[in-house]
Protein backbone atom coordinates (compact mmCIF):
# COMPACT_ATOMS: atom_id res chain seq x y z
CA UNK A 1 0.00 0.00 0.00
CA UNK A 2 1.57 3.35 -1.02
CA UNK A 3 2.30 5.90 1.68
CA UNK A 4 -0.32 8.68 1.76
CA UNK A 5 1.02 12.26 1.74
CA UNK A 6 -1.29 13.15 4.66
CA UNK A 7 -2.16 10.57 7.31
CA UNK A 8 -5.91 9.90 7.48
CA UNK A 9 -7.24 11.27 10.76
CA UNK A 10 -8.85 8.61 12.94
CA UNK A 11 -12.65 8.48 12.97
CA UNK A 12 -14.13 10.56 15.80
CA UNK A 13 -15.29 8.63 18.84
CA UNK A 14 -18.88 8.94 20.08
CA UNK A 15 -17.72 11.45 22.68
CA UNK A 16 -16.02 13.57 20.02
CA UNK A 17 -18.99 13.38 17.65
CA UNK A 18 -21.35 14.57 20.39
CA UNK A 19 -18.95 17.43 21.11
CA UNK A 20 -18.79 18.34 17.41
CA UNK A 21 -22.60 18.36 17.11
CA UNK A 22 -22.91 20.59 20.18
CA UNK A 23 -20.11 22.88 18.99
CA UNK A 24 -21.80 23.20 15.59
CA UNK A 25 -25.09 24.10 17.30
CA UNK A 26 -23.30 26.73 19.39
CA UNK A 27 -21.58 28.27 16.38
CA UNK A 28 -24.84 28.33 14.38
CA UNK A 29 -26.53 30.08 17.32
CA UNK A 30 -23.69 32.58 17.62
CA UNK A 31 -23.88 33.26 13.87
CA UNK A 32 -27.65 33.89 14.17
CA UNK A 33 -26.99 36.41 16.94
CA UNK A 34 -24.97 38.63 14.61
CA UNK A 35 -26.51 37.81 11.24
CA UNK A 36 -30.30 37.56 11.73
CA UNK A 37 -32.01 40.75 10.62
CA UNK A 38 -34.83 40.63 13.16
CA UNK A 39 -33.56 41.60 16.59
CA UNK A 40 -35.94 39.12 18.20
CA UNK A 41 -34.33 36.29 16.21
CA UNK A 42 -30.93 37.47 17.47
CA UNK A 43 -32.20 36.92 21.02
CA UNK A 44 -33.42 33.42 20.11
CA UNK A 45 -30.01 32.66 18.58
CA UNK A 46 -28.38 33.76 21.82
CA UNK A 47 -30.58 31.32 23.76
CA UNK A 48 -29.47 28.55 21.38
CA UNK A 49 -25.82 29.49 21.97
CA UNK A 50 -26.36 29.40 25.74
CA UNK A 51 -27.84 25.91 25.37
CA UNK A 52 -24.84 24.84 23.29
CA UNK A 53 -22.41 26.13 25.90
CA UNK A 54 -24.34 24.18 28.55
CA UNK A 55 -23.92 21.10 26.35
CA UNK A 56 -20.15 21.70 26.18
CA UNK A 57 -20.07 21.81 29.99
CA UNK A 58 -21.91 18.48 30.14
CA UNK A 59 -19.51 16.90 27.64
CA UNK A 60 -16.63 18.21 29.78
CA UNK A 61 -18.29 16.50 32.79
CA UNK A 62 -18.81 19.81 34.59
CA UNK A 63 -22.43 18.99 35.35
CA UNK A 64 -22.97 21.63 38.03
CA UNK A 65 -21.73 24.42 35.77
CA UNK A 66 -23.92 23.02 32.99
CA UNK A 67 -27.05 23.03 35.16
CA UNK A 68 -26.22 26.53 36.39
CA UNK A 69 -25.78 27.61 32.76
CA UNK A 70 -29.23 26.28 31.83
CA UNK A 71 -30.91 27.76 34.92
CA UNK A 72 -29.30 31.19 34.82
CA UNK A 73 -28.37 31.88 31.20
CA UNK A 74 -31.02 29.95 29.26
CA UNK A 75 -33.76 30.39 31.85
CA UNK A 76 -33.21 33.92 33.08
CA UNK A 77 -30.74 35.94 30.97
CA UNK A 78 -32.43 35.00 27.68
CA UNK A 79 -35.82 35.98 29.14
CA UNK A 80 -34.39 39.27 30.36
CA UNK A 81 -32.93 40.06 26.93
CA UNK A 82 -36.22 39.12 25.26
CA UNK A 83 -38.09 41.47 27.60
CA UNK A 84 -35.53 44.20 26.95
CA UNK A 85 -36.22 43.90 23.22
CA UNK A 86 -39.99 43.79 23.71
CA UNK A 87 -40.04 46.98 25.73
CA UNK A 88 -37.84 48.93 23.32
CA UNK A 89 -39.63 51.18 20.88
CA UNK A 90 -39.54 50.02 17.29
CA UNK A 91 -37.51 46.89 17.96
CA UNK A 92 -40.49 44.59 17.51
CA UNK A 93 -41.30 45.85 14.04
CA UNK A 94 -39.73 43.93 11.19
CA UNK A 95 -36.12 43.70 10.12
CA UNK A 96 -33.34 46.03 11.09
CA UNK A 97 -29.96 46.22 9.44
CA UNK A 98 -27.21 44.59 11.47
CA UNK A 99 -24.78 47.16 10.07
CA UNK A 100 -24.38 50.80 10.98
CA UNK A 101 -21.63 53.41 10.67
CA UNK A 102 -19.61 51.76 13.44
CA UNK A 103 -19.54 48.35 11.73
CA UNK A 104 -15.95 48.74 10.48
CA UNK A 105 -14.59 49.79 13.88
CA UNK A 106 -16.53 46.99 15.57
CA UNK A 107 -15.10 44.45 13.10
CA UNK A 108 -11.53 45.60 13.80
CA UNK A 109 -12.06 45.44 17.59
CA UNK A 110 -13.71 41.99 17.35
CA UNK A 111 -10.87 40.65 15.17
CA UNK A 112 -8.26 42.04 17.59
CA UNK A 113 -9.98 40.46 20.57
CA UNK A 114 -10.21 37.16 18.69
CA UNK A 115 -6.50 37.18 17.79
CA UNK A 116 -5.47 38.05 21.36
CA UNK A 117 -7.76 35.45 22.92
CA UNK A 118 -6.77 32.72 20.46
CA UNK A 119 -3.10 33.50 21.05
CA UNK A 120 -3.54 33.41 24.82
CA UNK A 121 -5.50 30.15 24.74
CA UNK A 122 -2.94 28.56 22.45
CA UNK A 123 0.02 29.51 24.65
CA UNK A 124 -1.56 28.53 28.00
CA UNK A 125 -0.71 25.18 29.49
CA UNK A 126 -3.86 23.07 29.88
CA UNK A 127 -3.51 20.80 32.90
CA UNK A 128 -5.19 17.42 32.53
CA UNK A 129 -6.80 15.80 35.57
CA UNK A 130 -4.79 12.77 36.64
CA UNK A 131 -7.76 10.53 37.33
CA UNK A 132 -11.24 10.72 35.84
CA UNK A 133 -13.91 12.28 38.04
CA UNK A 134 -16.02 9.39 39.26
CA UNK A 135 -18.38 11.11 41.68
CA UNK A 136 -19.78 14.50 40.74
CA UNK A 137 -21.42 14.87 44.17
CA UNK A 138 -18.01 15.15 45.84
CA UNK A 139 -17.02 17.91 43.43
CA UNK A 140 -20.16 19.91 44.26
CA UNK A 141 -19.71 19.29 48.00
CA UNK A 142 -16.10 20.53 47.76
CA UNK A 143 -17.38 23.62 45.99
CA UNK A 144 -19.85 24.21 48.82
CA UNK A 145 -17.13 23.74 51.46
CA UNK A 146 -15.06 26.29 49.53
CA UNK A 147 -17.91 28.83 49.75
CA UNK A 148 -17.99 28.74 53.54
CA UNK A 149 -14.24 28.39 54.22
CA UNK A 150 -11.61 29.53 51.74
CA UNK A 151 -13.76 31.84 49.59
CA UNK A 152 -16.16 33.08 52.27
CA UNK A 153 -15.30 36.75 51.64
CA UNK A 154 -15.96 36.42 47.91
CA UNK A 155 -19.16 34.51 48.71
CA UNK A 156 -20.51 37.29 50.92
CA UNK A 157 -19.35 40.00 48.51
CA UNK A 158 -21.39 38.18 45.90
CA UNK A 159 -24.50 38.57 48.08
CA UNK A 160 -23.74 42.31 48.27
CA UNK A 161 -23.32 42.41 44.49
CA UNK A 162 -26.72 40.74 44.03
CA UNK A 163 -28.23 43.22 46.50
CA UNK A 164 -26.78 46.17 44.55
CA UNK A 165 -28.15 44.72 41.29
CA UNK A 166 -31.56 44.30 42.92
CA UNK A 167 -31.63 47.88 44.19
CA UNK A 168 -30.40 49.14 40.81
CA UNK A 169 -33.11 47.24 38.93
CA UNK A 170 -35.80 48.70 41.20
CA UNK A 171 -34.46 52.24 40.90
CA UNK A 172 -34.22 51.95 37.09
CA UNK A 173 -37.56 50.28 36.45
CA UNK A 174 -39.82 51.79 39.11
CA UNK A 175 -42.63 54.01 37.96
CA UNK A 176 -41.97 57.52 39.20
CA UNK A 177 -45.20 58.76 40.67
CA UNK B 1 -19.89 9.87 33.52
CA UNK B 2 -20.71 10.99 30.01
CA UNK B 3 -22.40 7.67 29.21
CA UNK B 4 -25.05 8.44 31.84
CA UNK B 5 -26.31 11.23 29.60
CA UNK B 6 -27.08 8.95 26.67
CA UNK B 7 -30.84 8.83 27.58
CA UNK B 8 -30.79 12.65 27.63
CA UNK B 9 -29.28 12.68 24.13
CA UNK B 10 -31.98 10.27 22.90
CA UNK B 11 -34.61 12.47 24.53
CA UNK B 12 -33.28 15.60 22.77
CA UNK B 13 -33.13 13.87 19.38
CA UNK B 14 -36.66 12.43 19.77
CA UNK B 15 -38.09 15.82 20.78
CA UNK B 16 -36.45 17.59 17.82
CA UNK B 17 -37.68 14.93 15.38
CA UNK B 18 -41.16 15.05 16.93
CA UNK B 19 -41.27 18.84 16.56
CA UNK B 20 -40.46 18.54 12.85
CA UNK B 21 -43.11 15.83 12.40
CA UNK B 22 -45.76 17.72 14.37
CA UNK B 23 -45.25 20.90 12.34
CA UNK B 24 -44.29 19.36 9.00
CA UNK B 25 -46.83 16.57 8.57
CA UNK B 26 -50.01 18.70 8.93
CA UNK B 27 -48.60 21.22 6.45
CA UNK B 28 -48.25 18.41 3.90
CA UNK B 29 -51.38 16.39 4.65
CA UNK B 30 -53.81 18.89 6.16
CA UNK B 31 -56.43 20.75 4.10
CA UNK B 32 -55.93 24.49 3.68
CA UNK B 33 -59.27 26.21 3.99
CA UNK B 34 -58.53 29.38 5.87
CA UNK B 35 -61.04 31.86 7.18
CA UNK B 36 -60.99 34.74 9.64
CA UNK B 37 -61.79 32.60 12.69
CA UNK B 38 -59.10 30.04 11.94
CA UNK B 39 -56.42 32.73 11.67
CA UNK B 40 -56.91 33.85 15.26
CA UNK B 41 -54.18 32.94 17.78
CA UNK B 42 -56.53 30.98 20.05
CA UNK B 43 -59.55 29.13 18.79
CA UNK B 44 -62.62 30.00 20.88
CA UNK B 45 -60.37 32.28 22.94
CA UNK B 46 -60.53 35.95 23.79
CA UNK B 47 -60.97 38.01 20.62
CA UNK B 48 -57.72 39.93 19.96
CA UNK B 49 -58.22 43.66 20.42
CA UNK B 50 -54.83 44.96 19.31
CA UNK B 51 -51.53 43.96 17.74
CA UNK B 52 -49.33 41.85 20.02
CA UNK B 53 -46.22 43.57 18.67
CA UNK B 54 -46.31 46.62 20.85
CA UNK B 55 -44.02 47.97 23.52
CA UNK B 56 -44.30 46.00 26.73
CA UNK B 57 -44.38 47.68 30.14
CA UNK B 58 -41.01 47.92 31.89
CA UNK B 59 -42.50 45.98 34.83
CA UNK B 60 -41.70 42.77 32.93
CA UNK B 61 -38.02 43.76 32.89
CA UNK B 62 -38.04 44.35 36.63
CA UNK B 63 -39.66 40.97 37.28
CA UNK B 64 -37.10 39.21 35.03
CA UNK B 65 -34.22 41.03 36.74
CA UNK B 66 -35.47 40.07 40.22
CA UNK B 67 -35.94 36.50 39.00
CA UNK B 68 -32.29 36.31 37.84
CA UNK B 69 -31.02 37.50 41.22
CA UNK B 70 -32.96 34.93 43.23
CA UNK B 71 -32.17 32.29 40.61
CA UNK B 72 -28.44 32.89 41.21
CA UNK B 73 -29.04 32.74 44.96
CA UNK B 74 -30.62 29.28 44.55
CA UNK B 75 -27.64 28.14 42.42
CA UNK B 76 -25.37 28.90 45.36
CA UNK B 77 -27.60 27.02 47.79
CA UNK B 78 -27.06 23.71 45.96
CA UNK B 79 -23.29 23.25 46.60
CA UNK B 80 -23.80 24.55 50.13
CA UNK B 81 -26.38 21.82 50.77
CA UNK B 82 -23.81 19.33 49.50
CA UNK B 83 -21.22 20.76 51.89
CA UNK B 84 -23.42 20.17 54.95
CA UNK B 85 -22.64 16.46 55.03
CA UNK B 86 -18.79 16.72 55.19
CA UNK B 87 -19.04 19.65 57.66
CA UNK B 88 -21.73 18.23 59.95
CA UNK B 89 -19.52 17.30 62.92
CA UNK B 90 -18.55 19.62 65.79
CA UNK B 91 -17.98 23.28 64.98
CA UNK B 92 -18.09 22.54 61.26
CA UNK B 93 -21.85 22.90 61.19
CA UNK B 94 -21.53 26.52 62.39
CA UNK B 95 -18.88 27.06 59.76
CA UNK B 96 -21.51 26.02 57.21
CA UNK B 97 -24.53 27.75 58.74
CA UNK B 98 -23.12 31.18 59.63
CA UNK B 99 -21.83 32.27 56.18
CA UNK B 100 -24.98 31.03 54.48
CA UNK B 101 -27.06 32.78 57.15
CA UNK B 102 -25.29 36.07 56.41
CA UNK B 103 -25.63 35.45 52.66
CA UNK B 104 -29.38 34.86 52.97
CA UNK B 105 -29.76 37.79 55.39
CA UNK B 106 -28.24 40.19 52.83
CA UNK B 107 -30.58 38.91 50.12
CA UNK B 108 -33.61 38.95 52.44
CA UNK B 109 -32.75 42.59 53.17
CA UNK B 110 -33.00 43.09 49.42
CA UNK B 111 -36.36 41.32 49.38
CA UNK B 112 -37.64 43.58 52.17
CA UNK B 113 -36.43 46.66 50.25
CA UNK B 114 -38.12 45.38 47.10
CA UNK B 115 -41.34 44.72 48.99
CA UNK B 116 -41.33 48.12 50.69
CA UNK B 117 -40.78 49.86 47.35
CA UNK B 118 -43.84 48.10 45.96
CA UNK B 119 -41.87 46.29 43.25
CA UNK B 120 -43.82 43.10 43.92
CA UNK B 121 -47.16 44.75 43.18
CA UNK B 122 -48.27 44.54 39.59
CA UNK B 123 -50.68 47.42 39.30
Amino acid sequence: MPELPIPIPPLPTLHESVFMAIALLTVVGAFLVVAARNLFHNALGLALTFFGVAGVYFVAEAEFVGVAQVLVYVGAISTLITFAIMLTRGMMYGATSPLNRQAGTAAIIAATVFVVMAGLLGSLPWPVAEEPIVDGQIVIANLGVGFVTEFVVAFLLLAVLLLVALAGAIVLAQDRK
Amino acid sequence: MAQDYFPLLVFIVVSIVFAFIAIGLPSILGPRRKNQQKQEPYESGIIPFQDARRRFPIKYYLVAMLFILFDIEVIFLYPWAGALLPLRDGYGIWLALVPMGVFLFILIAGLVYEWSKGALEWE
